[in-house]
């Protein structure tokens, strides 16, 4: 498709009446391939090619078509369609979009893969989740054990009226186990990573060797499973909190990444995503956490999820701190949110975020890259720390309110800590807080050495809704007198 | 104008004769295989969203997904391909695909539970709508929500056909269109506080928009009271229909699938074993015949019209479970038709003895839940949810709506909330069609009436 989509869509696009202020053309060309194997046995494998293109015309308003024939027909009539949408906005959209300054800038961006998972051949990758199933060993405490791999391959070309002209691919990997026990009417899971898979990464084989899938994952979920189902429920009551990398990234996500979207804090989600208890006028003089908390955007993290070099409103990326010494910054807004912020009084600034989940998707504020930096204090410094506290990990629960402040949040595994000792696991540990308040209670941070790049391929938002793939690597974070619960068995 | 020859889109699949045209191209029998699949699903949508009564975004997709599938014996193999539209490159794409899936039979081991029908079975359905052009849309948005005083109106809109067709190389043919709109919007107060309004169905009407549109604008100035602060404990509520359509979402997740169960992660175990059970006047189904589902799966399986899934408040006879041909072959059961994921797609809750228009009436003092957001179970296994209330929530006294609400956080269980909790349901459950949009438009739906419930626990 990218072979020719260029020179037909330039060609289709010197059609357009000169009322047309500026037209850009993203086309996307996805594989992936999804395996598992369930039980030790193999379902079907299941590859998806996924091509098309995604047309924006300015004229008087803004519109968007997306269409998967590239032929020079099917491109004139998804202009043509684009500038119809246009055309039907003009003086009735938020902002007048003919006089938003767009980024006329070129370049290449390409995922850092060592060993491409399209060198292995399907039996070898399929002989993989036969081991880490196998792996898990033989209890019979053991019912279900679920090994999957997804891998995909993107590419995508963007270009415009105005001369910019990205090209990128990225190549994600995601392995996930989850594992199943029962014993005396109790059953507990355990994964790797997270039911929704807390370890992708962008690269190659070498992915699931960082994720230590093949050689300790199976063994460690199946133990953890099993000292769950045997462990006391998570006791009621304030506790200091340690939370591991794979649930800090979910408390990052929901209670630092949502709010901070531009969109949202302008009103676009309120129909559905919804709103943010965050306002314009907080950047730059809101404490939104302890001075502990540094918050950063960075698509430039190697291997993260979300990493990019452009964002699809052609914005070239850059790392930027959103929160520092726990001061709000900065929000999540692109090119055009920044924009509608500004007319309305308020240039808060923000950063290359504009996604969009596929062609036939149109760019919205996204999370990106979202990251807490690491502090100075060690693993055994923070759980020392604490006389009567709890370490959290995992999630397997969440749910926020639609300001994005009152969040309950539960986890697969925790373990009291007692004198400043790690004691008993306990089960079905759940925490909850608000967002405004929770994150000035961060009292240490920790050191590179506790820290760890996750993230999620199913960040949901947007009306059409979108689900796209975010990065959050954090270090683990500890906590004073949370509000700790467990479950109801 | 530009001067573009239209071509054959994608939007050529939302018509049944180029799906056959594509079919018969590739579904020849072949003694290589014994079964070759096509399953589509297709769309071609307008969609628009508004914020403060002005247009955000307004795009319009032509999508066409195709899934080529080849089984042989004990194994199967399958790939799923973007359509350009015209039959002849859709077709040699996909048997190029189908000659490498082919290949690909020969180097994965037999899967001891893939099932396939025995026979070759045909359906058609196809429910034509009237649906405004989005221009039209947008216009009409603009007339009525863009006036001075202008509300603050924020809203989606989504329209278009909506295709899921299946035929196979042993002569099975199916075919599910349906058109159709959805367009929900909020008008807000302030900060978190709006009337939600939601107009849905196959044949637009101007008139009916206005009118819903106006009826949402007098409901308003209920949200401008001051709001109230509940403090966390347990309150007597009725749940609107959209309330109940967001817990019985959530119960759908996990709550009725054979595997779930067979594996003690669904969150209906205590019922499964047992220990706990619903009010006799909780009687739950699939009902795929009185909703906008297609009756086969992407496997090419029928469906039947109705599974119960709780009966008069207990596990029926049959199990209550929803057994996808995989799980069925797993665990040795029949299988009902459900899909891979074995979730509901036309959940039925029915009707009690609480007169239509009497819900407030009924619930006298408590809380009335407009709408819920977020849920999620706070331990599964027990069906113990949580989730936030939101945009029009009030306290209501003797009956008369008091007060809005600030959010409060609610952890229940579905057991003692729909058990010993419930109180009553409406007499007439209303139809909700699912209106997601991830990756494509959905054609599931929940019918549900309202519901008061006793002792609803908020926490924070």
């Amino acid at each position: 498709m990218f072979e020719t989509l260029e020179s037909n869509a330039r060609r289709v696009a010197e059609r357009l009446p000169a009322s047309t202020t500026h037209w850009a053309v993203r086309g996307v060309r996805e594989f992936s391939e999804q395996l598992c194997v369930r039980q030790s046995v193999a379902e079907a494998p299941r590859r998806a090619h996924d091509e098309g293109v995604m047309v924006t015309v300015v004229d008087g308003g803004m519109g968007y078509a997306a269409c998967s024939d590239t032929s020079d027909a099917g491109l004139a009539a998804t202009f043509e369609r684009a500038r119809a949408l246009a055309r039907a906005g003009a003086g009735r959209c938020v902002i007048d979009y003919e006089r938003v300054t767009r980024p006329a800038v070129s370049g290449t961006y390409t995922s850092n893969v060592e060993r491409p998972a399209a060198r292995s051949t399907l039996p070898e990758r399929l002989a993989w989740l036969q081991e880490v199933c196998a792996a898990t060993g033989t209890d019979p405490r053991i019912v279900d054990r679920r090994a999957t791999l997804r891998n995909v391959s993107t590419h995508q070309l963007y270009f415009t009226s105005d001369g910019a002209r990205t090209e990128q691919q990225w190549e994600f990997m995601t392995p996930s186990l989850e594992v199943t026990a029962h014993a005396n009417g109790v059953t507990q899971v355990r994964s790797s990573a997270g039911q929704y898979n807390g370890f992708c990464q962008q690269g190659g084989v070498e992915v699931l060797d960082r994720a230590g899938f093949r050689d300790t994952e199976g063994p460690r979920v199946a133990r953890e499973a099993l000292e769950l189902v045997g462990a006391p429920v998570c006791p009621s009551q304030r506790l200091d909190l340690l939370l591991m990398p794979d649930q800090m990234m979910l408390q990052i996500h929901e209670s630092i990444g949502h709010p901070l979207e531009l969109d949202r804090i302008l009103g676009d989600e309120r129909n559905f995503a919804g709103t943010s208890f965050v306002t314009l006028d907080m950047f730059g003089n809101y404490q939104y956490g302890s001075e502990l908390l540094n918050v950063s955007y960075d698509p430039s993290r190697p291997h993260e999820f979300a990493s990019f070099a452009f964002d699809d409103d052609g914005a070239p990326a850059q790392r930027a701190l959103l929160i520092e010494r726990g001061l709000l910054k900065r929000p999540l807004g692109g090119l055009l949110s920044q924009a509608r912020a500004r007319a309305r009084g308020f240039d808060v600034g923000g950063v290359a975020t504009t996604r969009s989940a596929g062609w036939n998707r149109a760019p919205i504020d996204r999370m990106s890259n979202l990251n807490v930096e690491a502090g100075n204090s060690s693993l055994d410094q923070m759980v020392t720390s604490m006389d009567l506290g709890i370490v959290m990990q995992t999630n397997c629960s969440w749910s926020i309110d639609d300001s994005r402040n009152k969040f309950q949040f539960g986890c697969e595994y925790a373990r009291m800590v007692r004198r400043g000792r790690l004691a008993e696991v306990v089960r079905n540990p759940n925490y909850r807080g608000i967002s405004a308040t929770f994150w000035r209670s961060l009292a240490m941070v920790g050191d590179a050495a506790t820290a760890q790049v996750m993230g999620t391929p199913y960040c949901g938002k947007g009306e059409p809704a979108q689900v796209i793939r975010v990065g959050h690597a954090s270090p683990a974070c500890m906590f004073s007198s949370v509000d700790v619960f467990g479950g109801a068995l | 104008m530009m001067d573009g020859t239209a071509g054959r889109t994608p939007e050529a699949y939302t018509h049944a004769a180029q799906f056959e045209e594509l079919a018969d191209a590739l579904l020849r029998a072949e003694a290589s295989v014994d079964r070759t699949s096509l399953y589509l699903r297709a769309e071609a949508s307008d969609f628009l969203r508004f914020n403060h009564a002005a247009l955000r975004q307004a795009t319009t997709v032509q999508q066409a997904y195709a899934t080529i599938a080849v089984e042989r014996g004990l194994r199967r193999a399958e790939s799923t391909l973007t359509l350009s539209g015209e039959p002849g490159i859709d077709a040699r794409r996909l048997q190029e695909e189908r000659t490498l899936l082919v290949g690909q039979l020969d180097l994965i081991p037999d899967d001891p539970w893939l099932l396939r029908p025995d026979a070759a079975t045909r359906s058609h359905r196809d429910e034509r709508g009237t649906l405004p052009a989005a221009e039209g849309v947008i216009a009409q948005v603009h007339e009525l929500a863009g006036g001075e005083p202008k509300p603050d109106f924020v809203g989606f809109y989504a329209g278009g056909p909506v295709i899921h067709a299946f035929a196979d190389s042993l002569g099975s043919r199916h075919w599910h269109r349906v058109e159709s709109f959805h367009f929900d919007w909020c008008l807000y107060h302030r900060a978190d506080k709006a009337v939600k309004t939601a107009y849905a169905g196959r044949h637009w009407d101007k008139t009916a928009f206005a009118a819903k549109l106006e009826d949402a604008k007098r409901q308003v100035p209920l949200l401008q009271r001051e709001a109230r602060t509940l403090s966390p404990g347990k309150y007597r509520v009725a749940l609107s229909v959209s309330a109940m359509v967001d817990l019985l979402a959530l119960l759908s997740w996990g709550g009725f699938s054979l595997k779930a169960r067979r594996t003690g992660v669904s969150s209906l175990m205590r019922l499964e074993r047992g220990d706990a059970h619903f009010d006799p006047r909780f009687t739950l189904e699939e009902a795929l015949g009185s909703g906008t589902a297609p009756a086969f799966t992407a496997t090419g399986f029928l469906r039947p019209e109705r599974v119960a899934l709780v009966q008069d408040g207990k596990m029926p006879a049959t199990g209550g479970t929803l057994n996808s041909p995989r799980s069925a072959a797993e665990y040795h059961v029949q299988h009902n038709g459900a899909g891979e994921e074995e979730f509901p797609d036309s959940l039925h809750l029915a009707g009690g003895n609480i007169a239509h228009g009497a819900l407030l009436e009924t619930l006298d003092t408590g809380l009335y839940v407009s709408n819920l957001w977020y849920l999620n179970y706070s331990d599964r296994q027990a069906g113990r949810m949580t989730g936030m209330t939101r945009f029009a929530c009030f306290w209501v006294e003797h009956g008369r709506l008091i007060a809005p609400i600030h959010v409060m956080r609610f952890d229940d269980e579905a057991l003692r909330m729909f058990g010993a909790g419930l109180v009553g349901l409406t007499d007439s459950p209303e139809f909700r069609p699912n209106s997601d949009t991830y990756g494509s438009r959905q054609l599931a739906s929940i019918t549900t009436p309202a519901a008061i419930i006793d002792g609803f626990q908020l926490t924070l």
